[in-house]
């Protein structure tokens, strides 16, 4: 990228200051292929944009991306792009409008900061999987980690096997509709949104309460399992925020002294 | 921050594993260049193999360096014999660390006690199959220093250290040998709170820390345990509640490999299971290095303990 070559001399040799666009994919019309797996990390991004920005193609396929870290991030227009393997940490992070499969698994923090687009995992998630997620969905075949949606601002995070500990934590907005079991401290300090699961529940976090499933509820539940091409979504219970930690409208002591 | 990572051939089967342990620690390169250990288990034998170093090596070469260290060699040597062990040989990759395969039956404490009170002396590791190799650089660099490829053995694990807690040398990295007792070994990323509690107890009943480093105890901790009767498994589930911090730990016996997450699964942790052996790392980089064809890999979750036998 222009204006990204400002470091000269890295002592331990992790970064990649003088990489170049390897312009090695098959392109076929609006379609384009590339094997990654002599790639680094930096080379993969470079030519994902080279295709997507400069290019005008719409289709991407990356083969052998070989669980690298930090693939497919900060993409900002719509396209369509399949990951055929899988992804290391921080995969697809900071996109907004991508419809993304990966066909493989995903480690920590995938979609962080994802404005908008879908990514649909087929294999198992890592730990904090869309963590301060904005907007768009998430699907994900397999099982989740720890901490899913922590802060999520937005959109939908759909996880078809269980998960881990702490899931929605500080969550904000959005929601998370969970098929299988949930580890402990579901929903802990949540402010707002709903999380949807329709196995066990370990236990519930500070401030978390189950809610009546009423018929947007339902609604929703099944737009989304037909737009996933999932059947029809099991039982599911609901939970949300207790506000009982909602202190919006009160004044500190010293605060309302300036008040007054 | 740290990468461990660990293999286990199944139904008693051997591989290169010097080298499938170099290819998972260099591709976790970036998680910590200052210093890479491995813990390898050969074919077990009668006799017993003692990886012990005389000084850093990366400090203080100054004049009579090498005077000093041939003389300590000797008096380590000297020191095996009047303590009843046959020296069959000692080898050194490098002027400072060695590699000696003695016969001995007696206990291990006195022996290890006894070789360490040579000045600049450290025991790494003793076993029948376990050796514990670590120094300064990456994977490659201290492979290429000690000759690990074409190391045959059933498992190992392996830690690349990004420092935080304790200085950069040999005897801050890892994998930590259980003193005083045979063929045990941890790799450890995380920090522990309670460090200086369990090192007090521990020293109390008579143990040695040879470094400033949390992850020490947690080799002697569990193997204590297993000592005291408990299965590793056991000892490990003890250590979930005992153990204060975060962690992702491995642990090696001569049969087993273990790993355990805290209870905020905190640490990251990558698993792969397949019907002839093992792998996991801190990064599924480090499995696809070793594993040519597709996998399926997960994410054990928090105050899971796992434990698989060779």
């Amino acid at each position: 990228m222009p204006g990204e070559s400002g470091i000269t001399y890295d002592a331990r040799g992790l970064a990649e200051p003088d990489a170049d666009v390897p312009k090695i994919s098959d392109i076929d019309d609006t379609c384009a292929t590339f094997d990654a797996a002599d790639l680094t990390t930096r080379q993969i991004n470079l030519e994902l944009r080279w295709l997507l920005y400069e290019n005008g193609i719409t289709d991407v396929t990356v083969r052998n991306p070989g669980a690298k870290h930090s693939i497919g991030v900060g993409i900002l227009q719509r396209c369509r792009i399949r990951f055929e393997g899988s992804l290391g940490y921080f995969g697809c992070g900071l996109i907004d409008g991508p419809e993304i499969v990966i066909d493989g698994r995903v480690g920590w923090s995938v979609c962080e900061n994802m404005m908008s687009g879908v990514v649909e995992i087929r294999k198992n998630a890592g730990s904090l999987t869309g963590a301060a997620l904005r907007g768009g969905d998430i699907v994900v075949h397999g099982a989740v980690g720890a901490r899913t949606g922590i802060d999520q601002k937005g959109g939908t995070i759909l996880v078809l096997g269980d998960a881990g500990m702490n899931n929605a934590f500080m969550m904000q907005r959005g929601r998370q509709i969970y098929c299988g079991d949930v580890g402990p401290g579901l929903g802990d300090s949540m402010y707002d949104g709903a999380i949807y699961v329709a196995g066990k529940v370990t236990s519930l976090g500070v401030d978390c309460v189950e809610g009546e499933v009423v018929d947007v509820d339902h609604e929703l539940l099944e737009r989304k399992f037909s737009i996933y091409d999932l059947g029809s979504p099991p039982t599911f219970r609901k939970f949300v925020c207790g506000r009982a930690l909602w202190n919006y409208d009160n004044l500190e002591p010293n605060e309302r002294k300036l008040v007054l | 921050m740290c990468g461990i990572a660990g293999i286990i051939h199944k139904q008693g089967a051997t591989a290169d594993i010097g080298a499938q342990m170099t290819a998972m620690l260099q591709s976790m390169k970036h998680r910590g260049p200052d210093s890479t250990g491995y813990a390898l288990f050969g074919p077990s034998a009668d006799q017993i193999v003692i990886r012990f170093t005389l000084g850093d090596g990366h400090d203080g070469r100054g004049f009579g360096m090498h005077q000093r260290v041939e003389r300590d060699r000797a008096e380590v040597e000297s020191r095996l014999a009047k303590i009843g062990a046959t020296v069959d040989r000692i080898e050194g990759d490098t002027d400072y660390a060695y590699r000696a395969v003695v016969d001995y039956d007696g206990d291990l404490k006195p022996l290890a006690d006894y070789l360490e009170d040579v000045k600049g002396c450290e025991v790494l590791s003793i076993g029948h199959s376990l050796e514990i190799i670590k120094d300064l650089g990456d994977a490659e660099t201290v492979a290429d220093q000690y000759h690990l490829a074409g190391f045959d053995g059933t498992h190992a694990i392996g830690h690349v250290r990004m420092a935080t807690e304790s200085d950069v040398d040999i005897s801050g990295a890892h994998p930590y040998w259980a003193y005083p007792f045979n063929d045990v070994a941890v790799v450890h990323n995380g920090q522990l709170t309670n460090y200086f509690l369990w090192k007090r107890r521990l020293e109390r009943s008579g143990h040695r820390f040879q470094s400033e480093c949390d992850s020490e105890i947690i080799a002697v901790y569990l193997a204590q345990k297993m000592a005291d009767g408990l299965p590793l498994a056991d000892a490990m589930h003890e250590s979930l509640d005992e153990l204060d911090g975060v962690f992702t730990y491995m642990c090696v016996t001569a049969d087993a490999l273990g790993v355990a997450k805290d209870e905020m699964a905190a640490k990251p942790l990558v698993l792969y299971e397949a019907d002839d052996l093992v792998a996991m790392a801190s990064e599924e980089v480090a499995i696809r290095a070793v594993i040519d064809h597709e996998i399926d890999t997960s994410d054990p979750y928090e105050r899971q303990v796992l434990v698989f036998d060779r």
